[in-house]
């Protein structure tokens, strides 16, 4: 049954997509390092997929029929943890130790070390290869959760990302769903510029996997993408989502040298201020809804 | 000399002594385990035969992935299954694996403490004809370095077996390294083994040696020569390298004076190297590491790989020789 979203429901979810990337600005201004192209371009997906397309119970994060999620991207990990912590995992306040010593949030996920975090990444290539191990284990049980990973396209560089690709293609695993961050950057130049991932598509076709390309700014296309790809009995789906890295602080928007870089307070500030005032347009869009609900 | 409660076959020297290869023991240790523990699953790089993986593949085929020439991958899906609460065997050679997915090895699993058995045959020279590319003689430093990761090498095909059973008894990550060749059977059920507690085979104070894998039975014919010119000689058979046995280490240090290693791996950061950084924390005396000298091997027969690289019972009792010899000398170029 295909899932359909209120005004309401896309507003509440923009809400927390604007909230988690102020949240990526606080922690990585209060380290003083850290990533934030690719957490600030991703925040509509993460927003869409911890407070709608996922089944997940903060409370208890071991639940056995509980969606999936591998980070293979580990370095975006900022803003998976603001969705965790916004989800309920732990406490908000406890943001502001990522990278610092002794804290759970590392500077790339490990897991066993935060509740809700699935695999520890950061070398690039190795999240999908886990995804499909996990999406074997319930293919050959029969469980019915769905395993999602969410990979960069950077990562495309590494041969092992093309290993698990042909492999799951090849075993037709439908219960996979991969979300590409298409970004077009990477640590030191746009992709496009060495190695072109392009064309990505046909690539993808020809791994057979089944493709849904998407607005990744668009959280009623990230749902709607998953939930699409729930359809899809003949393969796994990767739903390739273009975004700006840095979307949303417009001095980072679409810039390499954003990738991960020390954040001044006062470019803290500015970011936090630009965001501010979205908020505050989506607030008044929320009341507005709230008011025709009511009404 | 021989240890009773070692219990070692009755025809340990004989001529017509049973051979048998430790992937043997590998493929019959997972085939059996298959039947009893429905968690347990294998994977494979396109090596069923050679891993001996083959009948596992068989007799549980949804339980076993094909994972094609792909350690890499291979490496993550164990990851992920293990996550799941599976427990995933990887089979390769060790060439690839952990030659060439070490860094999977190391995140997605060590670091993840993923309940992964990482399970290579074709160890070491004995590989024979397919050359230095594939005789896999790092692989023990490359593992032992690894947090969170036992590292087992058998010394036959029947303790081989039984180290596949505790690998999957063990909840982590576990390397086990065995070999292609046909080589001695000696120990037998009765042979204890347990993870972390080498098995003492023979009784003497002269030297003590102390191998892994293949070069434990030809330890045996060394202190078996050497008995027989009045030597008396210890052989310690320690098949986990890590976590080490540093009790029987440190008890042959102090009862024999000087102490003799032998691996079929590299001299640097393998048995050796650990036998050394205990004897130089707790117990220094002299020690000689026997193995590859820091060289790629050739192509070859076996025993031909093994006498022209010094593996042989007759340069483990020289080195034993000239360790003892050494007895006396030890400190004295410090003190000098
Ligand atoms: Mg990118």
């Amino acid at each position: 049954m295909a899932i359909v979203l209120t005004d309401l429901e896309i507003a509440e979810l923009e809400k927390m997509a604007n909230t988690l990337r102020q949240d990526v600005i606080r922690m990585t201004a209060s380290v003083g390092q850290g990533h934030l192209g690719g957490p600030l371009g991703m925040a509509e997906v993460f927003s869409a997929l911890y407070f709608k397309v996922l089944r997940h119970d903060p409370k208890n994060p071991d639940w056995g029929e509980r969606s999936r999620f591998i980070l293979s991207n580990g370095h975006i990990c900022p803003v998976q943890y603001a969705a965790l912590a916004r989800s309920g995992y732990f406490p908000v306040e406890e943001l502001t130790t990522y990278r610092k010593i002794n804290s759970r949030l590392q500077g790339h996920p490990h897991v066993g070390s935060l509740p809700g975090i699935e695999n520890s990444g950061g070398p690039l290539g190795q999240g999908i290869s886990q995804a499909v191990g996990r999406a074997l284990a319930a293919l050959q049980a029969g469980w019915k959760h769905r395993v999602y990973c969410m990979t960069s396209d950077g990562e495309h560089d590494e041969g092992q990302t093309w290993e698990a690709l042909l492999f799951a293609g090849s075993r037709h695993l439908r219960n996979l769903t991969v979300l590409l961050d298409r970004n077009n950057i990477q640590i030191d130049y746009h992709t496009e510029r060495y190695i072109p991932l392009e064309p990505l598509v046909d690539k993808y076709h020809a791994f057979k996997w089944h493709v849904i390309e998407i607005d990744g700014h668009n959280v009623r296309q990230v749902v709607e993408a998953c939930d699409h790809a729930n359809d899809i009995f003949d393969g796994p789906t990767v739903v390739i989502c273009h975004a700006i890295p840095g979307k949303g602080v417009d001095y980072m928007e679409n810039d390499p040298e954003w990738h991960d870089s020390t954040l001044t307070s006062e470019q803290a500030e500015e970011a936090l201020r630009n965001l501010r005032v979205v908020e505050d347009e989506i607030d008044r869009k929320i009341a507005t809804l709230k008011g025709r609900v009511a009404a | 000399m021989i240890r009773e409660d070692a219990h070692l076959v009755s025809n340990l020297f004989a001529e017509d002594l049973v051979k048998k290869a430790t992937r043997d023991g590998y493929g019959e240790g997972l085939l059996e385990l298959g039947g009893i523990n429905n968690d347990v699953w294998a994977l494979c790089g396109d090596l069923t035969t050679s891993t001996r993986a083959k009948a596992f593949a068989e007799a549980f085929p949804d339980r076993f992935v094909e994972a094609g020439v792909a350690e890499q991958n291979m490496a993550g899906i164990a990851a992920g299954l293990a996550l799941e609460g599976k427990i995933p065997f990887a089979s390769s050679f060790a060439c690839f694996s952990p030659g060439r997915n070490w860094d999977q090895i190391r995140v997605s699993i060590a670091y993840s403490e993923a309940n992964v058995k990482i399970a290579s045959s074709h160890t070491g020279l004995e590989v024979g004809g397919d050359g230095a590319s594939h005789q896999a003689c790092e692989d023990i430093a490359m593992m032992r370095a690894l947090p969170n990761f036992i590292v087992v090498a058998p010394c036959d095909a029947i303790e081989t077996k039984k180290a596949v059973f505790a690998a999957a008894e063990h909840v982590g990550p576990v390397y086990i390294r065995f070999a292609r060749e046909k080589t001695a059977l000696f120990t037998t059920g009765k042979t204890p083994f347990e993870i972390g507690r080498a098995v003492t085979l023979t009784d003497g104070d002269d030297a003590a040696i102390i191998a892994c894998g293949t070069m434990v039975y030809l330890s045996l014919l060394a202190a078996k020569s050497m008995f027989d010119s009045g030597m008396s000689v210890r052989v310690v058979d320690m098949h986990t390298i890590k976590p080490l046995d540093e009790e029987i280490v440190v008890k042959a240090a102090s009862e024999c004076g000087c102490i003799v290693t032998v691996e079929e791996h590299q001299v640097y950061g393998g048995l050796g190297g650990a036998v050394a950084e205990v004897l130089g924390r707790e117990y220094p005396v002299p020690l000689e590491i026997i193995g590859v000298n820091d060289l790629f091997g050739e192509s070859g027969k076996a025993a031909e790989l093994w006498e022209k690289y010094g593996l042989t019972s007759t340069s483990i009792a020289k080195a034993t020789k000239k360790a003892i010899k050494r007895k006396g000398a030890f400190g004295k170029r410090r003190a000098a």
